[in-house]
């Protein structure tokens, strides 16, 4: 078992045991805490398979901006809830089972090779040059389009968050 | 040896575990959370795919699915911070006033 082995084990299974921590807390502000590291260590998933460029986006962004964003929403309104209040719902047994079948589907599918091509046989090397130019490259170039869409609909959701959250004036 | 079916599986695990969190808390920033992780997971998946056929479009797709992901969760918040202001209530079971 090499280091990548190690590395891919460690940051799956902390990456695992942190979302089920998160998912399963009573009070907001643990989830959102337990879903930091989750995210870091997604991250690190990323480095290893050479997204270096995107590991760092989402060290900034769902890990960094986001998650800050939310305790906010938590801090503002005080929303932990009462304790020995259940936290989920009364027929919740139901959404277990579908998970546990989703879960078994999923992962029969991806332990066969259902997929054609070459897969198994690459060994982990990097996209040619670098990982941020060729993301980039591809990004200016055939993606331009979708690239300037996706600054619009950060500006429509910017207006948008205000108009919702803006308080009604009397 | 690390293939890509490992990437896939854990891929879907985290994937699970955000539907868990959608279908069975009570509480709308824990959805919202889950949502963001069932996104991450997604991501894995791209990423992974990416990386095996060695052919950068997929991590493109990232940064959009990372760009939807910011929007919906702003949007989730302020949708939140309105209904809290209205009902003084996270909890979804307490959110029925549409309910004939």
């Amino acid at each position: 078992m090499g280091l990548y082995d190690i590395m891919f084990y460690y940051l799956a299974s902390v990456a695992v045991i942190t979302a089920l921590l998160a998912v399963s807390r009573a009070n907001p502000v643990h989830a959102v805490v337990f879903l930091v590291p989750c995210f870091f260590h997604v991250a690190g998933i990323f480095v290893l398979l050479g997204a270096e460029f995107l590991a760092a986006i989402q060290i900034l962004v769902p890990a960094g901006a986001l998650m800050i964003l939310y305790l906010f929403v938590v801090f503002l309104f005080n929303v932990s809830e009462v304790k020995g209040q259940r936290i989920t719902h009364r027929k919740s047994f139901l959404a277990g089972i579908v998970a546990m079948l989703l879960i078994f589907l999923l992962i029969v599918l991806s332990i066969q090779s259902l997929f054609p091509g070459p897969f198994e046989e690459l060994i982990a090397t990097n996209i040619g040059i670098d990982n941020t130019a060729a993301v980039g490259g591809s990004l200016f170039t055939k993606y331009l389009f979708p690239f300037e869409l996706a600054s619009l609909v950060l500006l429509v959701v910017m207006f948008g968050a205000m108009v919702l959250a803006r308080r009604e004036e009397e | 040896m690390i293939t890509l079916s490992h990437y896939l599986v854990l891929s879907a695990i985290l994937f699970t575990i955000g539907v868990t969190g959608v279908l069975m808390r009570k509480n709308v920033i824990i959805i919202l959370l889950s949502i963001e992780l069932m996104l991450t997971a997604v991501n894995i998946n791209f990423i992974a795919f990416s990386h095996y056929m060695q052919n950068p479009d997929g991590q493109v797709f990232v940064f959009f699915v990372m760009t939807i992901a910011a929007a919906e969760a702003t949007l989730g918040l302020a949708i939140i911070v309105a209904l809290f202001r209205n009902l003084e209530t996270v909890n979804v079971d307490e959110i029925n006033q549409m309910k004939g």
